[in-house]
């Protein structure tokens, strides 16, 4: 059924008697060309656009939850494309442009909203290394725009601009950035890689693949059963070491857990998202009026999918340091997310690791403004056996050759970056 | 999360400051494959769901780093002791 407001207008007088499901939940069938391990975000925008780029449709989505119950349900819904390095920003920007026409890719309200973000400086080196940043993303074809001090007073008054360690001395903005539905991103990209004939099984856990005569990768063991592939390709970013553990790999990742926070609802207050930039906090303002942020990851390994409360003490301490407004809240909900932290704090594409099986891992905590340029180029890898050239530089060989994409320069420890 | 430190006793796990895995090995810089072996220790985790012995420096205390075992599930620590033991007292 295509989505139209005549669709809306009918199936709300009709009390939704002829209203379909959005996608079948299917039984698993014992064999397809491609198994995606992992049915969030990323997994289902791969289904969609291996169906839709790559004539590919003989596809399972595999999840051992229900979609979207991982970290594409724990995020805080923000998407941008402000980076610096040459192996990131294009990628991002691509990401960015899908992600600005994926309402109507998709025929599904996404609620994506470019409501912008800002960066904020608060030292003259601060400022420097921003003009550089924003200058690198102008040059990959994104938008940037260096914010004085007033620009940003116009933007955002309830700021402590003159906080006596932090003021607040300008902004780097990037108006194309913004929020949208993490749930809806996953549903709607359910829906068009279903109407394209994907399957998506849920309650479906990998347990163990299946290997071939020469250690290839032929098909997974499921908590439903055994189901043979031709390609195997996980997508389960948080929970990536787990299973490359089943298959004897060991990856440049530790897993942590990444905390967020949701306030009681308040009349509309912060035009975007706003990024405290002498502490790691960030925060925006959902259509519902609740107050969206966070910080640091809890900073020690963990699958735990909880935090714990000094960190809660910590991100709410930068949080009020920057608008101390903040301190007049009642904090509604906090939950946390693990995420596959890499020794560089960038993603991984990889297709050479073993025959028939394909990695997208190592989201770290960005994972979810990727989403729509992480199952384009995934799909590209997997249906062509060729790195995207967005993604090229993605790969897991470059920990050997030495050519990191490392935006912060901490080094290998993950729990840093 | 308290971490029990042989010299201070239990003590904020905020008191700490977090290394990482304990069980890598920094390899023999002469060894014939040191590059291999080297990239393998800098990069490549088990990283388990489950027991986990792992680094921490108690840089709010005695400033001794601290083997710690501790079930990345639950954060129940089951040992710690001194990281400078090594690995023959164990």
């Amino acid at each position: 059924m295509r989505y139209s407001l005549f669709n809306v207008v009918v199936n709300g007088l009709t009390n939704q008697r002829f209203a379909t499901p959005a996608w079948r939940d299917a039984a698993p069938k014992p064999a397809y060309d491609v198994v995606i391990v992992g049915g969030g975000g990323h997994g289902l925008a791969t289904a969609y656009y291996l169906a839709k780029n790559f004539g590919v449709r003989n596809v399972a989505v595999l999840e051992k939850g229900w979609i979207g119950s991982g970290n594409s349900g724990r995020n805080t819904t923000i998407f941008r494309s402000n980076y610096l390095l040459p192996g990131n920003e294009p990628f991002y920007e691509w990401s960015m442009k899908l992600w600005e026409g994926l309402e109507q890719e998709l025929n599904y309200n996404v609620m994506a909203s470019q409501r912008g973000i800002v960066n904020l400086i608060h030292s003259d080196a601060q400022r420097d290394a921003y003009a550089r940043r924003g200058n690198a993303m102008l040059l990959a074809g994104a938008d940037a725009e260096l914010l004085d001090r007033e620009q940003v007073r116009a933007l955002a008054p309830f700021l402590d601009f003159d906080n006596a360690r932090f003021p607040i001395k300008g902004g780097l903005a990037q108006p194309r950035a913004g929020t949208a539905r993490h749930d809806a991103v996953v549903w709607g990209y359910a829906r068009g890689a279903d109407r394209r004939g994907v399957d998506i099984v849920q309650n479906c856990e990998v347990v163990g693949f299946l290997r071939g005569a020469g250690g290839g990768v032929v098909g997974v063991e499921t908590t439903r059963g055994t189901i043979r592939a031709k390609k195997v390709a996980l997508a389960v970013a948080g929970s990536t070491s787990r299973l490359a553990g089943k298959l004897g790999l060991r990856l440049p990742i530790e897993s942590f857990v990444l905390q967020a926070f949701v306030s009681e609802a308040i009349k509309p207050l912060i035009p975007g998202v706003i990024t405290f930039g002498a502490g790691h906090f960030y925060i925006s303002q959902s259509d519902k009026g609740d107050l969206v942020f966070g910080g640091d990851l809890d900073g020690y390994n963990s699958y735990a999918q909880r935090g714990n409360l000094p960190t809660v003490e910590d991100v709410l301490e930068g949080g009020v340091s920057l608008m101390p407004l903040l301190g007049r809240l009642r904090l509604l909900r906090q939950w946390a997310g693990l995420c596959d932290m890499t020794m560089d704090g960038s993603p991984i594409f990889e297709a050479g690791l073993l025959p028939g099986l394909y990695l997208n891992a190592g989201w770290n905590y960005g994972g979810f403004k990727a989403t729509p340029a992480s199952g384009w180029c995934f799909a590209h890898m997997i249906a062509r056996d060729e790195p995207h050239p967005l993604a090229a530089a993605m790969r897991l060989d470059r920990f050997r050759s030495g050519r990191l994409i490392d935006e912060k320069g901490v080094g290998a420890q993950p729990n840093l970056h | 999360m308290l971490i029990v430190c042989p010299y201070c006793g239990a003590r904020e796990a905020q008191e700490f400051a977090y290394r990482g895995d304990a069980t890598v090995r920094r390899p023999d810089p002469a060894a014939p494959d040191a590059a291999e072996r080297f990239h393998d220790y800098v990069y490549l985790r088990d990283n388990p769901a489950g027991p986990h012995r792992e680094l921490w420096y108690h840089i709010a205390g005695c400033r001794r780093w601290v083997e710690v075992s501790r079930d990345t599930r639950t954060h129940a620590i089951s040992a710690t002791r001194f990281a400078a033991e090594g690995e023959a007292r164990r």
